[in-house]
């Protein structure tokens, strides 16, 4: 390692430094810098020019004196180290252990900017992954391979939603080896207590591994944090033939510090300020997720998103959308009436649902039911509409039948314990409760075997 | 460092915009940048210097690092292998790639686009003469590129002159020489089975064509309302989840097209792997081949460099043209739009211009025109009839389509199919908004309909789209006061618009019969909900209540009718409007036997 030391610093502001006089600087590199109190930070080369190279350091460049900074061009991109000992520990947002014990040693260590996975590599994403969760498992099934971001809001409860799903996920079918891969960015102390007491309590926490940056962590190092979980979730994946579930929180941290970084270099801002690439940049993120032919294993991705003032069309959420395939998303109104967890079924959609369920995965009504309950939820809420306009007491029999199913959808069938793991079978018979308060004839996307069989009227 | 000697050194990378000072280098031509030998191209010369945006990650390329010139400008191979393969947004072999170096892409690799092992049986076109006199595009002769696609040898489009040789019939590989013209320079050119073209020239043709027919898609809401022609252009804009990939994926299945070209563009893998899984199964309706036997793939998918991804629409129009070229019928999606135009705002960006709407460069909007104008049927160079049909898709950032995306192809189309987020959340798909989509081509598609289906298309439409309507201004009269402020033929009005909603514009591109539904079944759908609208209104008239003929179990059944038959079994749906005629005519007689008695 050729380690060229340079004292040229020349201006530092918002988590980039400057370094004049330092030719030859590959475009990329890793750097470390140690600053007047010799306290080391990471950085890396984010433009190079002959005479100027441009550093983003991950430490931010607070209470930098440039007289005195050392930098180092270490000849290397920023990578870490990998072996299955990563499961059970804990680590910053750039791998550096948190939890106190010695670093992972490991001959294998690897970029954290991976590489594209070849779009001929891929298998498509198959096979059902049960949360216990009915709204998701029963209407927006998650799958190996997929990436279904979680879409929230602030006070919304996310944090206990994701938590349940780590506890509860699994595999129905094997007793393959899943994984967690855990990395939060920007979250607050408690809620990084929060995630550690309640992996440790449930016993799960031997099998997950985690990257916390903190909310009073500098923002530049949220860049590294996804990139840093999904390198080793590719090795886990990859090599060591797990399932791997990985859940990025929250987004909307890892983008304002990619705004913040993109306005300090003076890039061309589009919507709300972000800049332009923000999109291709999520994407590399998200896209890392997924099945490679002919590796045992996958990663499936579950990112946080909260939405600034619950806007589901602000930039993050709505670039986040078009790249993963679905979305999961919470709603303030059903967490007001005490709905937990307060998924809103109309916007949330799993694009990959049909390729994990049905006779050979979870059951053969399991497509033609979830189809069904949207066909009826959705002409349940417009009837809730028309009620609060004519009055309840205004509607026909029909009508109010309606009106009685969204309520126990909502309660019943949405609404669960935050301990309770539901099969996807307890799910499908929960559904047909539901679907039994209506008459055979008005399923009309349900075949007439299914119906005979699982109907209630049909089965006495 | 000179103009002989074509080689230079990078001054500064800027993430895959590279400065470099490459003496004598021109504007759009390739170069090779950095020890890794990443592929760039000159997009700007300013005093000494000249920009480069590099198709690969910069990561690890220094200043100082020589940089060389190709002497070329971005160019695809034409010749035969490209069906059924995967290419990324320079036409580098994606397979080929994957088998030689695992599951991620690598940098610098250097691979040509078609294999030159493979065995071709050519047969040369019996007016190839040796002495003959050849214009461009000429056709020299075929090989039978998949089962069911002949594949021309073209005189490539810029070569023309005195045919000297031209090989026998007979086994070559793509470097073989078949054949030697004499060419209006005096010299002689070797003729091989391929030859490059820049991808940035539109491929001359004699002429635009303006003989027109429907782009069939087997996609009701699309053929019977809102139909295309080949040779169109098309576009389908639409918030995240609202169907825009599953249309194309829809008319990548089943158009009666004789060439697809997928471009994804900016978009998920996944959705390139479940082309390449599926595709090989699926058996085109019109010939009963393998659908990969006439499909392409051009991949940058989201993760993908994006200065590859600006390239990539045109390596795929340049391939669709050059199958036109051979007389074929080509459709060409381009999935997304926004995507590309994207990678040219980042360019765009990073040069310092100007930006002018939502951070977009000034050529934005005559940039995407130059793009669709590469769609068209002509009269190509040797004679023949071909076509460009190009759809693409629009995302519109929080799916408002006022951006400049969706504003300027908006004016450029002539065929729009909008999704609207309603519709998809409420699960109606396609999610194709029937009051803000449009298309430029009824007439030219009421022609064919007339002539090949039936003469009432035209008129079935206009009265499906009518009720449509009236069932938007009543359901707003609902929504204001309640149900009960309608007469019972307003409420028959509500149930014959959502005849026409369930019963034929949903179609579910998952259920195996209802995924492709044949012009006739279209019109057979169409024809069966509103001949219940007609005889159910009559009835009203008579004096039968609404209620009554609500609960009809036909209703329901008439719905499902799209699923129960195939595209074959129309007698079945010629039987079951019968019935249904038979079951009204019932009803009346019930109806006028009680009126009797009620006297
Ligand atoms: N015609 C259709 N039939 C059935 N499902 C559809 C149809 N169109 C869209 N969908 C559903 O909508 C989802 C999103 O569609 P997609 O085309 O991927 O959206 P977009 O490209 O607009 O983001 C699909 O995964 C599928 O579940
Ligand atoms: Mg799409």
């Amino acid at each position: 390692m050729s380690a060229k030391e340079y004292r040229t610093a020349r201006s530092a502001r918002g988590g980039l430094l400057v370094v004049e006089k330092a030719p030859g600087i590959a475009f990329g590199d890793r750097v470390l810098i140690r600053d007047h109190r010799g306290r080391k930070r990471n950085g890396l080369v984010i433009r190079s020019a002959g005479n100027s190279t441009l550093i983003q350091v991950y430490e931010g460049t607070d209470d930098l004196d440039l007289e005195s900074t050392w930098v180092r061009f270490l000849d290397q991109p920023l990578e870490i180290s990998l072996s299955p000992e990563l499961l059970g520990r804990i680590f910053n947002g750039i791998g550096d252990a948190r939890d106190g014990r010695p670093p992972i040693v490991s001959s294998i260590r690897r970029n954290i900017n991976g590489s594209a996975i070849n779009p001929a590599a891929r298998t498509y994403p198959r096979k059902f992954i049960q949360t216990g969760i009915s709204a998701i498992d029963g209407l927006n099934s998650l799958v190996r391979g997929q990436k279904l971001p979680l879409f929230s809001g602030s006070g919304l409860p996310h944090n206990r939603l994701t938590a349940q799903i780590v506890r509860q996920a699994r595999l129905v079918d094997e007793e393959s080896s899943f994984s967690i891969v855990f990395a939060a960015m920007g979250v607050s102390h408690s809620d990084a207590r929060f995630f550690e007491e309640d992996f440790a309590s449930s016993g799960v926490l031997g099998n997950v591994v985690m990257f916390i940056n903190l909310a009073d962590d500098p923002p530049v190092e949220r860049l590294a944090v996804p990139r840093v979980a999904l390198t080793a979730a590719e090795y886990l994946a990859f090599d060591q033939d797990r399932h791997v579930l990985v859940i990025l929180t929250d987004m909307t941290n890892y983008a304002e510090a990619l705004r913040e970084v993109a306005t300090a270099k003076g890039d061309v801002p589009s919507r709300k300020g972000y800049p332009g690439y923000l999109y291709s940049d999520m994407a590399e993120i998200y896209e890392r997720s997924g099945r490679i032919r002919d590796r045992h294993g996958s990663i499936t991705l579950l990112p946080v998103v909260s939405m600034p003032s619950d806007d589901i069309t602000h930039p993050i959420p709505d670039l986040t959308g078009y790249i993963t395939e679905g979305q999961i998303v919470l709603s303030r109104e059903l967490h007001n009436q005490g709905i937990y967890p307060p998924v809103h079924i109309s916007p949330s959609l799993s694009r990959l649902m049909k390729d994990g369920i049905g006779r050979d995965d979870t059951r053969s009504d399991h497509p033609s039911v979830a189809s069904q309950l949207y066909a009826l939820y959705a002409r349940a809420l417009e009837t809730r509409n028309l009620a609060s306009i004519v009055g309840a007491d205004e509607l026909s029999g029909q009508d109010r039948r309606y009106l009685e199913f969204a309520e126990k959808f909502d309660r019943y069938f949405v609404g669960q314990g935050e301990d309770e793991d539901r099969s996807i079978i307890e799910t499908l018979n929960l559904a047909w409760d539901l679907l039994s308060m209506f008459p055979k004839q008005a399923l009309t996307r349900i075949s007439e075997t299914d119906i005979a069989k699982y109907h209630h009227s049909g089965k006495d | 460092m000179n103009e002989n000697t074509g080689r230079g050194i990078i001054r500064e990378i800027n993430g895959p915009i590279v400065t470099i000072r490459l003496p004598g280098v021109r504007s759009g031509e390739q170069v090779r940048i950095g020890e890794m030998g990443l592929v760039g191209e000159a997009i700007a010369l300013i005093g000494e210097d000249a920009v480069v945006q590099v198709y690969e990650s910069t990561e690890g390329v220094r200043p100082g690092e020589p940089v060389e010139r190709l002497g070329w400008p971005l160019s695809v191979e034409l010749g035969p292998g490209l069906l059924g393969g995967i290419f990324d947004g320079v036409q580098r072999p994606l397979e080929e790639i994957y088998l030689n170096s695992g599951d991620h892409i690598p940098r610098g690799v250097v691979l040509p686009a078609l294999n030159r092992e493979k065995i071709w049986h050519f047969v040369p076109s019996p007016e190839c003469t040796s002495g003959s006199e050849l214009a461009a595009g000429a056709v020299l002769g075929s090989v039978r590129e998949t089962e069911r696609i002949e594949h021309r040898i073209l005189l490539p489009p810029e070569r023309h002159g005195t045919l000297l040789e031209l090989a026998p019939e007979g086994d070559y590989r793509l470097e073989d020489p078949i054949g030697r013209i004499r060419g209006a320079d005096g010299r002689s050119h070797k003729l091989k089975l391929y030859h490059r073209w820049p991808v940035r020239n539109p491929r001359p043709y004699r002429r635009r064509d303006n003989s027109i027919v429907p782009l069939i898609t087997g996609q009701r809401i699309i053929d019977t309302f809102f139909p295309l022609i080949k040779g169109g252009k098309a576009a389908v804009p639409g918030p995240f989840g609202a169907g825009k990939t599953v249309v194309q994926h829809q008319i990548a299945r089943w158009s009666n097209a004789d060439i697809v070209i997928f471009v994804g563009c900016g978009e998920r893998g996944n959705e390139l792997a479940d082309v390449l899984e599926t595709f090989p199964q699926l058996l085109d309706p019109l010939t009963g081949r393998s659908l990969m036997e006439r499909t392409l793939l051009v991949a940058n998918t989201s993760n993908m460099p994006v200065v590859a991804r600006e390239a990539s629409i045109y390596v795929g129009l340049t391939m669709a043209e050059y199958y036109r070229d051979q007389g074929y019928d080509v459709v060409m999606l381009a999935d997304s739009t926004s995507r590309w135009a994207e990678a040219l705002r980042e360019v765009s960006g990073r040069l310092g211009q100007m930006p002018v709407e939502d951070g977009y460069p000034a050529y934005l909007a005559s940039r995407l025109a130059a793009v669709y104008e590469r769609a068209g049927r002509v009269e190509t160079q040797s004679g023949d009839k071909g076509s460009v049909t190009l759809i693409g898709t629009v995302s519109p950032p929080g799916g408002d389509f006022s951006e400049p995306v969706t504003a300027h192809t908006k004016e450029i189309i002539q065929t729009y199919w909008a999704l609207s987020k309603e519709l998809a959340d409420a699960r109606h798909y396609p999610a194709i908004d029937w009051v803000s989509s449009f298309s430029g081509h009824i007439g030219v598609a009421a022609e064919w309909w007339h002539e090949k289906v039936g003469k009432k298309w035209e008129q079935r439409r206009a009265k499906a789209l009518a009720l449509l309507s009236r069932d938007a201004e009543l359901s707003r009269i609902v929504n204001l006061v309640g149900p009960e402020a309608l007469s019972g033929a307003q409420r028959w009005e509500l149930e014959g618009a959502a005849l026409i909603k369930e019963g034929v514009l949903q179609q579910s591109a998952l259920d195996p019969i209802d995924t492709f539904s044949s012009p006739e079944k279209q019109y057979l759908l169409l024809k069966m909900m509103l001949t219940i609208y007609q005889k159910g209104a009559d009835l009203i008239e008579l004096g039968v209540p609404v209620q009554e003929l609500r609960e009809l179990p036909m209703l329901d059944k008439a719905k499902r009718a799209k699923q129960l038959f195939n595209s074959e079994q129309t007698e079945k749906l010629i039987e079951l409007n019968e019935e249904f005629i038979q079951e009204f005519e019932d009803v009346r007689i019930e109806y006028a036997k009680f009126k009797e008695h009620g006297k």
